[in-house]
């Protein structure tokens, strides 16, 4: 692929992950991970502290698998619909065929009365690889602003 | 004369709670006085973030901003967060380490004892404006807090009239916090939540083993706390604090699913998570016990599940907001992997918690169907309306009123002066 494929194509992914999470497409979006996955959602006192907790860890596929089987069957939260805006995407780097990959977001929340409110704003920073020609998330990485988390934390990021 | 709010509580067993005290501002006022700086220990900090001579952090006592810091001679002390000259914020930093304190309207100077050290142009210029003469700079120190310190866990008072600590926390809560803080600590890192609702109702829901097996579906879907498991609630002398406590596979199939009967969605036999490491429990006490939530009136909360140690700090807005304050910590003789795995399971707590996240939406929910009703109560009577004491099972919701017994002490109000609840 030629670099302005490689880039339109890891903008497709970014694009595509937020649309799937806003479409409550959670079964298909873990289809844009490896098994090797990392996703994580850390706030950014935490990170600006060298502290490492996270807001959420999933330190592979399977873990990324519980938590959309505990959202499915398990955990009672907010209705809401999802709605995230990305920011431009930029690649940092290549190396050994990952790219390093970092876009901002917000993403807003809409309850069941139509009022939106901001739930979260903050900046991925991704490691996007190739399988068999297709973009994958191995690391895909939510730095939140918004680390004061309002109500609760439910769906992804 | 103060206004003071006028409640009533329609029955002596405190197994109605009026609606109207989660609701009414007024009553919220007044809790700041009576509650936060009236006779009770309030959380602060924990010492593990102190470490080094000049460290500070901001926290709350309700909704009072405090500095917590540790003095060149290693003391600590807490301090209202409130320069005594115009009452700007004295420090705005969350966290950090300093000399002294600066307040950055009019740079009046602070050590870290709280005592005022400087004030620029004392004497004006060229012998126009500057202080008064009778200015006597050494009367003026900071508003300082009594602080004590038990297993590296700072309280703070602001009354006189309050008992020491250890008279104030008790056996039970002594034992507990023993437990939890029997190695040094590190700490993990912080999350943070804002509730739209009243910080009772929080203080209602740690009070609720109840609740713990029913709302909180994970637990019970796999398995880390159900009903039907061993545990039960220890409360103090007073029932003011309260000791939710299990112990994990201690439950059988039949009677779990006798219990669970005709609940929707609630247990189902047939999930099984893909990676179970999470839900491991590696052994760290003497005894079985596998979870503790230890809350101590009117501010903290100390988490034990499994693995995950937390403490969770209310932190008020307003009579209808609240912040839930995280910190994480482990015990400084952690390997990594040990660390990686405390790590883990606090994805089972805190805002995004497995386990854990239902509770911001269960206060809000109640503070929004509550929010006109002034003549209507809660029904706090499951573990029965007897003796507030400690609880051999985990259906009950006793301990909420053991808080609420203390409350009305604290508060001034008239207890079972209308016999029946409507």
């Amino acid at each position: 692929m030629s670099g302005t494929d490689i880039r339109e194509t890891i903008a497709d992914l970014m694009a595509d992950f937020c649309h799937f999470l806003d479409d409550d497409r959670l079964e298909e979006w873990l289809d844009f991970f490896t098994e090797d996955c990392t996703y994580k959602i850390l706030s950014r006192e935490n990170e600006a502290g060298n502290l490492p907790l996270e807001l959420l860890s999933c330190r592979n596929k399977n873990m990324l698998r519980d938590r959309i089987l505990s959202l499915r069957e398990a955990n009672i939260y907010n209705i809401h619909y999802d709605k995230h805006i990305l920011g431009a995407v930029r690649i940092l780097g290549e190396k050994n065929g990952g790219y390093r990959v970092q876009a901002n977001y917000s993403l807003y929340q809409t309850n069941q009365d139509g009022v939106s409110e901001l739930f979260s704003v903050g900046t991925y920073r991704d490691l996007v690889v190739f399988h068999n020609g297709m973009p994958m998330f191995r690391e895909k990485v939510a730095v939140v602003d918004t680390f004061g988390i309002p109500r609760l934390l439910s769906t992804p990021i | 004369m103060r206004n003071e709010p006028q409640l009533t509580w329609p029955t002596a067993d405190l197994s109605r709670i009026p609606y109207a005290v989660y609701c009414d501002p007024t009553i919220y006022e007044e809790e700041q006085d009576r509650i936060f700086r009236g006779p009770t220990w309030n959380y602060l900090a924990l010492e593990a973030e102190l470490p080094e001579k000049g460290d500070f952090l901001s926290t709350k006592v309700g909704e009072t901003p405090v500095l917590v810091c540790r003095d060149n001679d290693s003391t600590l002390h807490a301090f209202v967060n409130r320069c005594m000259h115009r009452g700007m914020m004295l420090c705005r930093e969350r966290q950090g380490n300093s000399a002294n304190f600066i307040c950055p309207y009019h740079q009046w100077t602070y050590d870290l004892k709280g005592q005022l050290r400087a004030v620029p142009f004392p004497k004006g210029v060229n012998g126009e404006g500057g202080l008064p003469k009778d200015f006597d700079s050494k009367s003026i120190h900071l508003h300082e807090l009594r602080i004590e310190s038990f297993r590296g866990v700072i309280f703070g008072t602001f009354s006189d009239k309050s008992e020491s600590l250890l008279d104030y926390l008790g056996p039970e809560v002594i034992y507990e916090i023993d437990r939890l803080f029997h190695k040094p600590i590190h700490i993990l890192g912080y999350q943070r939540q804002r509730i739209f609702g009243n910080w009772k109702l929080y203080n209602d829901n740690v009070r609720d083993p109840n609740h713990g097996g029913l709302l909180h579906m994970f637990h019970a879907t796999f398995g880390l706390y159900r009903l039907s498991q061993k545990g039960g609630a220890k409360l103090d002398a007073s029932g003011r604090h309260n000791i939710t406590w299990n112990a994990l596979g201690t439950d059988d199939e039949k009677t779990t699913e006798e219990g669970y009967e005709g609940t929707k969605k609630v247990y189902n036999a047939k999930f099984n998570l893909k990676d179970m490491s999470m839900l491991q429990n590696r052994t760290e006490h003497d005894d079985d016990v596998t979870l503790v939530i230890l809350s101590v009136f009117p501010n903290v909360v100390f988490q034990q599940i499994s693995n995950s140690l937390c403490t969770r700090q209310i932190r008020t807005d307003s009579n209808d907001r609240m912040e839930l304050y995280w910190t994480y910590f482990g015990y400084t003789d952690d390997d990594e992997d040990m660390t990686r795995h405390r790590l883990d399971q606090a994805n089972l707590v805190g805002p995004g918690g497995l386990i854990s996240m239902e509770d911001g939406e269960a206060v809000e929910l109640v503070q929004t169907a509550v929010r006109r009703e002034r003549d209507t109560h809660a029904t706090v009577e499951i573990g029965g309306k007897g003796k507030i004491e400690t609880q051999k099972s985990l259906v009950t919701e006793v301990p909420i009123r053991g808080f609420y017994s203390y409350y009305c002490e604290l508060m001034g109000f008239p207890v079972g002066s209308n016999a029946t609840a409507k």
